[in-house]
C-alpha cells in the first residue's frame, strides 16, 4: 500500500489502466495515509472517505465494463475548502460557513467527477483565502510536512501540505496573490496560477473576483499538467470564462525544453527581505536553464514595486463586497437576536476572524466616497502599469523567472501578528494576479539555512500557459539528474516516503 | 394652516422629475435561468445565481440588454458602445448579496427625450439615462403598525423577484410646467407606459409592481431659476397616485417654505389611502453605496449594426401614431384621450382596417362594448369578439340591413359565441324588415289608430311623426329600418 501514495497521478493513471492496480486500492491508500498522518499534519477538514470509496467502485466498475476512461480515473484530488461540492461541506476556512452544505458542485469539481477522478476531501486554508499562512484558518493551522512547526503556506495551504505528504497526488488550489504558488513552494511541490478566465471560477466562493483563479497542485509538473487540463476550458456560467482552446499544457509537460527559449529574470525580484539561501537556489536554477539552452537577459519591471500596496486595495475592496452575503439571513452561522440588522452585525461579528474583518474594513473604506479615486481607482491604474510592463517585457523574452517566495517556510507564529510580514510572502507572486497572466512554481532546491523548500517561479503570458510547463519540465527534469532523485525524497518528516 | 394646491402656486414654481422602475418582459431573470413569471409559489423560481450561493456567478441575459436598447432608442437616446454594470452595497435582507448588480456611471443609454401632450401643448421631458439593474427580493414584513421592517414581529422574503430585470429611467428636472406640473407628470408615466407597451419589453402592469415610479419634487420662488431642495418620493405605485404625489408635495413644501422652515433632502413614502407623504429615511444620513464596477461581468459592447438593426426594428411609437390617428381620424385631444384611457386603439385601429369608418368604430367601441367589457370586468381588447365583427356589424347597419337596436343584440350574440355576426342575424332572424309592402300596411294601421297624430303632421308639426314611427317599430318588433319607414310614412301623408 505505502508505495501507491508515492506513486505520481500519471503512474497511478497507468498502473489502473493496466489493470495492475484498482481505484479502490488507490483510494484506500491514500485514505490509510490521511488516517495515518493527518492529525498532525491536519490538511484536511474534510475527509470524503464513504463517498470516495463508492466513487472508486464505479470507476472500476467502469473499466471492468471496458468504458473509456479519462488520464485522471480513480486518482484520489483533494479539494480546497472553497469549491462547493454537493455531498461535501465547504467552509471557506471560516466558522461563518461551518456545516454549510452546498445545493450545487463547481464547474471544476464536477469536471474532476465526469473525468473519474476521486475527491478525497476538502483541504483547510486560510479564511476567505485570505493569508499565507493557514494560520487564518477558522479551524486551525495545517502545518508543513517538512517541519511540522512550519506553516504549510498558504492560503491553499491544506492542499500543497497534503499533497507533499502523499495524502493525494493532486490537489485543486486557488490562486488570488499568490495562493497556489506560495504554498507549493514552500512545500516543495508544483503548483499553478493558470491565466485568469482560462480555468471557471463558477462556485469557487470569491475572495476577490478580478484575481481568483482555480489552479492545480501536484508533485510533479506533468501530474500538475493533467489536472491543469481536465479542470480548464470555457465555462458559460462564469462570464470572465475565457472561450479558447485549452493551451497544450499536458504535451509541453512531456517535452520540457529550453533551447532557443528567452527567459528574462525579473530585477525587481531580489534584495532585502529575500532569503540568501532562496536566493542562492534561484541564481542555481538559472544558470542551470542557461546550460540548457534558454538565452537568459534581466529585465525591469518598474512598476513591480507597486503591485503589492494595489493589490491590498483591490483585493479587500472586491472582499468586502463578495463577503457581504454572509450575514446569517439565508446559509451558515446566525447568532443574535432582535432586528435583522442586529443579526447581521452579530453573526458577522462572530463568525469571521480578524483578518478577514481587517481587509473588509480596508475594502469598505477604499471604496468610499471620496475616497474611491484615491484607492481603489488609483490602484486600478497601478494595475495597468503593471499589465504594461508585463507587455513590454513579453516583447523581449518569453518567460520571466523569479525566486516564488521571498523566503521559505517561516514557523506558525511568526508572523500571525504581523500582517505586513505576512503580506511579504506574495511580493513575488502578485504582479501575475494583478495582470491575469499565467504562472507556475516548481521546486529548485532547499535553502541552506534551514534545508526547506525554495521554488522557482515562471511567468508567462495569458493562454500561454503551455510555456509555464515546458520550462519547468526541463528544470524538473535536470535538477532529477543532478540530485539522482525528486526533492520529495530529500524531506524530512511527513514527506518522507 | 394648510397651503393648497393654488396658494402653493402663487408664490413657487413646482418642478419634478422622476425615476421609473419597470421589470422587463423577459422570460428568464437578469443574470440566470429563473423564469419570470409573476405569482409563483414563494422561493419555487429560483436558483444558486438568484439566490446569491457563495459561489454563484452572474451570467447576462442578450434579451434584457436587447430591450434596453430598444427602450433607449424610443426615448431618443445615445446608446453606449461600452458600459458596464457595478455593484451597489448596501445590507437588506431581501438583496442575496448584499448588493445590487445595477449601473452607476457608465449607463447603457443616456441623453434622450419624451414629448408629452398636456392640454393641446407639447411638453419635452429630458431623459438623463436608462439602465439596467437586477430587482430584489420582496419582503413581507408581520406584525406592527406600518408593514415596514420597523417593528415588525418577523419578515418574510420571497426571492422569486429576486433577479428580475429592472431598467430604470431617470428623466431630467422638468421645469416650467407651472399649474399643470402633476398631470404632466402623470401624463409622462402614461406616454412612457404605452411607449413600452408599444415596445413589447414590459406589459407594465402597475398593480403587479412592474412599473414603480419615484417622483422627485422641489419648488422655486417665482422668478427665480434656482431649484430648491427635492424630496424623493417613493411607493407611487399608479397613474393617479403620481399625479397626486405631485400636488402633494408641492402643498407641503409651500407649507414648510411659508412658515420659514427648510425642505430636507429626503425620502418620503406616498400613500394611497389619505393621498399624502410622510418622511422616511433622510438622504442626508444616507448610506455611501460604494459602487465599482462589477468584477464577475465582462462589459456589455453592443456592437453598432446590432443597435442599427434593433432601431430599424421599432415600431411605431405612440406619439407617432398619435399624431398620425388624430390626422387620420379628425380627432381632438380629449377624443384620443378617450380612446387611449379606454384601451380601445389598438381594437379601433383594426376595425377601421376592416372597413369600418373611424366614427362608427369609435361608436360601438367606446359606448356598447366598453360598455359590455365593463360588465364583465375586462379590457375592451379582451372582448371575445374580433375588430372585423365589428366591422361587419358597422357594414350591416350602414347597409341599413340593421339598426341600432339589432346590431346591439348582434353583438350580444357574438358576445355569446354564438358565432359570426353574420351567423347571428341568421339564427336569431335579426334582418331589418326592408320589404316596404311588409312596412305599409304597419304604416297605415298606425295611421288609422292615431288621427290626431296624422292631424299635427299635416299641420306642419313633421316632428310628431316620431309617434308613428315608433309605434310602427314596435308592431314589427324592433326590425325595421326607422329612416325607412319615416320615408314612407312622410310619402303617405304627403
Amino acid at each position: 500500500m505505502d508505495e501507491l501514495i508515492t506513486m505520481t497521478a500519471a503512474e497511478l493513471s497507468a498502473a489502473m489502466a493496466a489493470g495492475e492496480v484498482s481505484a479502490a486500492d488507490v483510494t484506500e491508500a491514500h485514505l490509510d495515509r490521511i488516517a495515518a498522518v493527518d492529525d498532525q499534519v491536519k490538511a484536511f477538514l474534510h475527509v470524503a472517505a464513504n463517498d470516495a470509496r463508492a466513487r472508486a467502485r464505479e470507476v472500476d466498475a467502469r473499466r471492468k465494463a471496458g468504458e473509456p476512461l479519462a488520464p485522471l480515473a480513480g486518482v484520489p484530488v483533494a479539494v480546497k475548502d472553497l469549491f462547493t461540492t454537493v455531498g461535501m461541506p465547504t467552509t471557506c476556512g471560516s466558522k461563518i460557513l461551518e456545516g454549510w452544505r452546498p445545493p450545487y458542485e463547481s464547474t471544476i469539481t464536477q469536471r474532476l467527477r465526469n473525468a473519474g477522478a476521486i475527491l478525497i476531501g476538502k483541504t483547510n486554508m486560510d479564511e476567505f483565502a485570505m493569508g499565507s499562512s493557514t494560520e487564518n484558518s477558522g479551524y486551525g493551522p495545517s502545518h508543513n510536512p517538512w517541519d511540522l512547526a512550519k506553516v504549510p503556506g498558504g492560503s491553499s495551504g491544506g492542499s500543497a501540505a497534503a499533497v507533499a505528504a502523499h495524502m493525494a497526488p493532486l490537489a485543486l488550489g486557488t490562486d488570488t496573490g499568490g495562493s497556489i504558488r506560495q504554498p507549493a513552494a514552500v512545500c516543495g511541490i508544483v503548483g499553478t496560477k493558470p491565466t485568469y478566465g482560462g480555468s471557471s471560477r463558477y462556485g469557487v466562493v470569491a475572495f476577490a473576483s478580478s484575481l481568483d483563479t482555480p489552479g492545480p497542485l501536484g508533485r510533479t509538473v506533468l501530474d500538475t499538467a493533467l489536472l491543469h487540463e481536465v479542470m480548464s476550458g470555457h465555462d458559460p456560467m462564469d462570464s470572465t470564462s475565457i472561450d479558447a482552446p485549452v493551451p497544450p499544457v499536458v504535451e509541453a509537460a512531456r517535452h520540457g525544453d529550453v533551447a532557443g527559449l528567452r527567459i528574462g529574470v525579473v530585477s525587481e525580484f531580489a534584495g532585502d527581505g529575500y532569503q540568501p539561501g532562496v536566493m542562492a537556489r534561484f541564481t542555481e536554477a538559472v544558470e542551470l536553464l542557461e546550460s540548457l539552452g534558454a538565452k537568459v537577459t534581466e529585465i525591469s519591471c518598474p512598476h513591480f514595486k507597486y503591485a503589492l500596496p494595489a493589490y491590498y486595495l483591490i483585493a479587500p475592496s472586491e472582499a468586502s463586497s463578495n463577503l457581504a452575503r454572509f450575514d446569517g439571513m439565508r446559509y451558515g452561522l446566525r447568532t443574535g437576536s432582535g432586528s435583522a440588522e442586529e443579526v447581521m452585525a452579530a453573526t458577522r461579528e462572530t463568525g469571521f476572524g480578524a483578518e478577514v474583518k481587517r481587509r473588509i474594513m480596508l475594502g469598505t473604506y477604499a471604496l468610499s466616497s471620496g475616497y474611491y479615486d484615491a484607492y481603489y481607482g488609483k490602484a486600478q491604474q497601478v494595475r495597468t502599469l503593471i499589465i504594461q510592463d508585463f507587455d513590454a517585457a513579453f516583447g523581449q523574452v518569453d518567460v520571466l523567472v523569479s525566486p516564488a517566495t521571498p523566503t521559505t517556510a517561516f514557523p506558525i507564529g511568526e508572523r500571525a501578528d504581523d500582517p505586513m510580514a505576512m503580506y511579504l510572502a506574495d511580493l513575488c507572486t502578485i504582479p501575475t494576479d494583478l495582470a491575469g497572466n499565467a504562472a507556475i512554481s516548481v521546486p529548485c532546491g532547499l535553502a541552506d539555512e534551514d534545508g526547506l523548500p525554495a521554488g522557482l517561479q515562471v511567468m508567462a503570458p495569458p493562454l500561454a500557459d503551455d510555456r509555464l510547463y515546458r520550462v519547468a519540465a526541463a528544470v524538473e527534469a535536470a535538477f532529477n539528474e543532478r540530485w539522482g532523485h525528486p526533492l520529495l525524497a530529500e524531506a524530512r518528516g511527513l514527506s518522507a516516503r | 394652516m394648510t397651503v393648497t394646491y393654488e396658494e402653493a402656486l402663487q408664490k413657487y414654481e413646482p418642478v419634478f422629475g422622476l425615476e421609473t422602475h419597470v421589470e422587463l418582459g423577459t422570460t428568464t431573470k437578469m443574470f440566470c435561468g429563473c423564469p419570470t413569471t409573476f405569482g409563483a409559489e414563494p422561493n419555487s423560481h429560483v436558483c444558486p445565481v438568484c439566490l446569491g450561493l457563495p459561489g454563484s456567478l452572474p451570467v447576462t441575459n442578450r434579451v434584457a440588454i436587447e430591450y434596453t436598447i430598444k427602450i433607449g432608442l424610443a426615448l431618443n437616446c445615445s446608446i453606449a458602445s461600452w458600459c458596464r454594470f457595478a455593484r451597489k452595497n448596501y445590507f437588506y435582507p431581501d438583496m442575496p448579496k448584499n448588493f445590487q448588480i445595477s449601473q452607476y456611471d457608465e449607463p447603457l443609454c443616456v441623453d434622450g427625450y419624451l414629448d408629452v401632450l398636456v392640454g393641446g401643448k407639447t411638453v419635452r421631458v429630458g431623459i438623463e439615462r436608462v439602465h439596467l439593474e437586477e430587482d430584489t427580493g420582496k419582503s413581507l414584513h408581520i406584525g406592527g403598525a406600518t408593514g415596514r421592517i420597523q417593528g415588525a414581529d418577523y419578515s418574510l422574503v420571497d426571492y422569486n423577484r429576486a433577479g428580475i430585470p429592472l431598467v430604470e429611467i431617470v428623466t431630467r428636472p422638468v421645469p416650467g410646467t407651472g399649474y399643470l406640473a402633476p398631470e404632466v407628470a402623470r401624463a409622462y408615466v402614461t406616454e412612457l407606459r404605452d411607449l413600452l407597451r408599444s415596445l413589447g419589453v414590459s406589459d407594465v402592469r402597475m398593480e403587479e409592481g412592474s412599473l414603480r415610479a419615484d417622483v422627485n419634487t422641489s419648488l422655486s420662488p417665482r422668478g427665480s431659476d434656482v431649484l430648491g431642495t427635492r424630496t424623493e418620493t417613493k411607493n407611487v405605485n399608479s397613474l393617479r397616485s403620481v399625479e397626486r404625489a405631485v400636488r402633494s408635495e408641492v402643498s407641503r413644501q409651500a407649507e414648510v417654505l411659508g412658515s420659514g422652515g427648510r425642505v430636507i433632502q429626503e425620502t418620503r413614502h406616498f400613500h394611497e389611502d389619505t393621498g399624502v407623504t410622510t418622511s422616511g429615511r433622510s438622504k442626508e444620513e444616507a448610506q455611501d453605496y460604494r459602487y465599482f464596477p462589477e468584477p464577475d461581468l465582462v462589459p456589455v459592447a453592443p456592437p453598432r449594426d446590432w443597435v442599427a438593426s434593433i432601431a430599424a426594428s421599432l415600431p411605431e411609437l405612440p406619439s407617432a401614431r398619435r399624431a398620425r390617428l388624430m390626422s387620420a381620424w379628425s380627432l381632438s385631444e380629449l377624443e384620443f384621450e378617450a380612446l387611449r384611457n379606454a384601451g380601445a386603439l389598438g381594437v379601433v385601429e383594426a376595425t377601421v382596417a376592416a372597413g369600418a369608418s373611424p366614427a362608427d368604430a369609435r361608436k360601438w367601441w367606446l359606448g356598447e362594448l366598453a360598455r359590455r367589457a365593463n360588465d364583465m370586468g375586462i379590457e375592451v381588447s379582451a372582448l371575445p369578439i374580433t375588430p372585423a365583427d365589428v366591422a361587419r356589424i358597422s357594414e350591416l347597419v350602414a347597409a341599413g340591413s340593421l339598426n341600432d337596436r339589432l346590431a346591439r343584440q348582434v353583438i350580444e350574440g357574438v358576445l355569446d359565441e354564438e358565432g359570426t355576426p353574420d351567423e347571428v342575424v341568421a339564427a336569431r332572424g335579426l334582418a331589418v324588415v326592408s320589404d316596404d309592402s311588409a312596412l305599409l300596411s304597419a304604416i297605415d294601421e298606425a295611421i288609422a289608430a292615431n288621427p290626431d297624430v296624422v292631424a299635427r303632421i299635416r299641420d306642419g308639426k313633421v316632428q310628431a311623426a316620431g309617434v308613428l314611427v315608433g309605434a310602427v317599430m314596435k308592431a314589427t318588433r324592433g326590425k325595421a329600418d326607422a329612416a325607412r319607414v319615416r320615408e314612407l310614412i312622410m310619402d303617405r301623408l304627403s
